[in-house]
């Protein structure tokens, strides 16, 4: 068989050799996302657009330790911690746009919505700081994530509860990687105990938004969908307390950084970083805005 | 019908996964019904890991393939739960793991009712070597070149090798 060029040559026939351009783009392809009787879909939406930005965003961040991290081994965990999340961001999206009425599918609100538009909490998108940084920063949103989704497996919005199922096992293994990096810095030498105790200094002014719940979520928990994240306290403490023994470090006694009259980031307002990282996140789909992939 | 139904069953359970080509989607645990609806094949699969990029090209691969064995109208539906569990994994795909240097994993931890245990400490996990058999190895990451995939080292033959780690 003769082709006029290579190119025609190697997509002729069998798309199957290529990982790009199959078709397939939508994660929840075939799953029944009919909304459960009595449930708000807008507020499902924007729930699904919570729990999906923070993994999005938090994910972007962990993508930014490519080629930044101490070693290979952890080059290679981020980059995997940071994939399950944008696994977890792509169908949390995309069921965020399946209860707005099927309009967007998860790339039109990765790329095409505004700041404001986010709902992830703060302390996802600070700016990247040192490894000790990264350490407590993930040892506070996986410990506080794993809390939200294993509660969310009782969901009565099958998607969410699947999606929360599959989120546990992975999230379990976020936490423990951080965990343990915590004990081995804090409890190594002077010098990594000072930059890990640094780290929380840095990320513990936005712990308590984690646990301020926003209306969406009250309203979703009292109808069996989503949880109150102020219930999940008591159990992040006890986790935290106990890592924080192990690695003989010590709560930092910092105050929080409060949102603009007592809006934060689940209302859409962010800090400074958020539009940096933005642009950074967004500037390719947007340069291209009819192209596939 | 219902044997082109079988058949349609077992091209599917030949299509093999992009990153484990020794492996078939079948023996993965993967593949988790095949059926016809309206003259419609169906085939039925669930991801390993949420984040796993060859989703895509499995699902590419089964239309294909059963496209070339005759079936023009072919869907793939995506199914979450219950989530994949490492224990899905067939005898037979674990033999060819083993065979092609991957450690198969062991049983897969059970979910308990309260909170999710923490992990603080290093977990001895009784890890063949594929290479010389011995049990004298060791965990190097608990993350590799794949999501599904730790790295492990031995200690009496000195090789790495990976290891399909427990879900």
């Amino acid at each position: 068989m003769s082709f006029d060029n290579a190119y025609e040559a190697i997509t002729e026939e069998n798309s199957s050799r290529w990982a790009f351009g199959t078709g397939f783009e939508d994660p929840l392809s075939g799953v029944d996302t009919t909304i459960p009787d009595g449930v708000d879909a807008a507020e499902l939406a924007a729930y699904c657009l919570m729990l999906g930005d923070d993994a999005l965003v938090f994910s972007h961040r962990l993508q930014q330790w490519c080629t930044n991290a101490p070693e290979l081994e952890d080059e290679v965990a981020l980059a995997n911690i940071g994939l399950d999340l944008l696994g977890q961001a792509r169908l949390l999206l995309a069921r965020a746009g399946r209860a707005e009425g099927g309009e967007h599918g998860e790339d039109y609100y990765a790329f095409f919505r505004d700041e404001h538009e986010f709902r992830n909490v703060r302390l996802a998108e600070l700016e990247r700081g040192d490894f000790g940084e990264l350490t407590a920063r993930l040892l506070v949103l996986s410990t506080w994530r794993l809390a939200l989704l294993h509660r969310l497996t009782g969901s009565r919005d099958p998607v969410l509860s699947a999606i929360a199922a599959k989120g546990v096992k992975e999230v379990t293994y976020h936490r423990d990687y951080a965990a343990q990096w915590t004990v081995r810095l804090g409890d190594g030498t002077d010098y990594s105990h000072e930059r890990m105790t640094e780290g929380l200094a840095t990320v513990w002014p936005y712990v308590d938004e984690l646990f301020t719940p926003h209306p969406v979520e009250l309203s979703l928990a009292r109808a069996g969908v989503g949880v109150d994240p102020s219930r999940t306290r008591g159990e992040f403490d006890d986790v935290i307390g106990q890592v924080l023994g192990a690695a003989t470090l010590t709560l930092p006694e910092v105050p929080s950084v409060p949102g603009v009259s007592g809006r934060a980031g689940r209302d859409g307002v962010h800090t400074e970083a958020m539009g940096y990282l933005l642009a950074e996140l967004q500037s390719v789909a947007r340069a291209h805005p009819e192209a596939t992939w | 019908m219902v044997t082109a139904l079988r058949d349609a069953r077992a091209v599917a359970e030949t299509v093999t996964d992009p990153e484990l080509p020794m492996l078939t989607l079948a023996d993965l645990g993967v593949l988790r019904d095949v059926s016809e609806i309206d003259g419609k094949v169906v085939v039925s699969i669930t991801p390993t890991y949420t984040g796993c990029p060859a989703m895509d090209t499995m699902r590419d691969d089964l239309v294909h393939e059963l496209q070339r064995a005759g079936y023009p109208d072919v869907e793939v539906r995506t199914v979450l739960h219950p989530p994949w569990s490492t224990d899905w994994i067939s005898e037979e795909g674990r033999r060819k793991l083993a065979e092609a240097g991957i450690a198969p994993p062991g049983a897969a931890p059970r979910a308990g009712t309260g909170p999710v245990p923490l992990t603080l400490g290093p977990t001895v996990r009784a890890v063949r070597c594929p290479r010389c058999g011995s049990a004298d190895t060791e965990e190097v990451s608990r993350f590799s070149a794949t999501a599904c995939k730790a790295l492990r080292r031995c200690r009496a033959c000195a090789e790495p090798f990976e290891h399909v780690k427990e879900i």
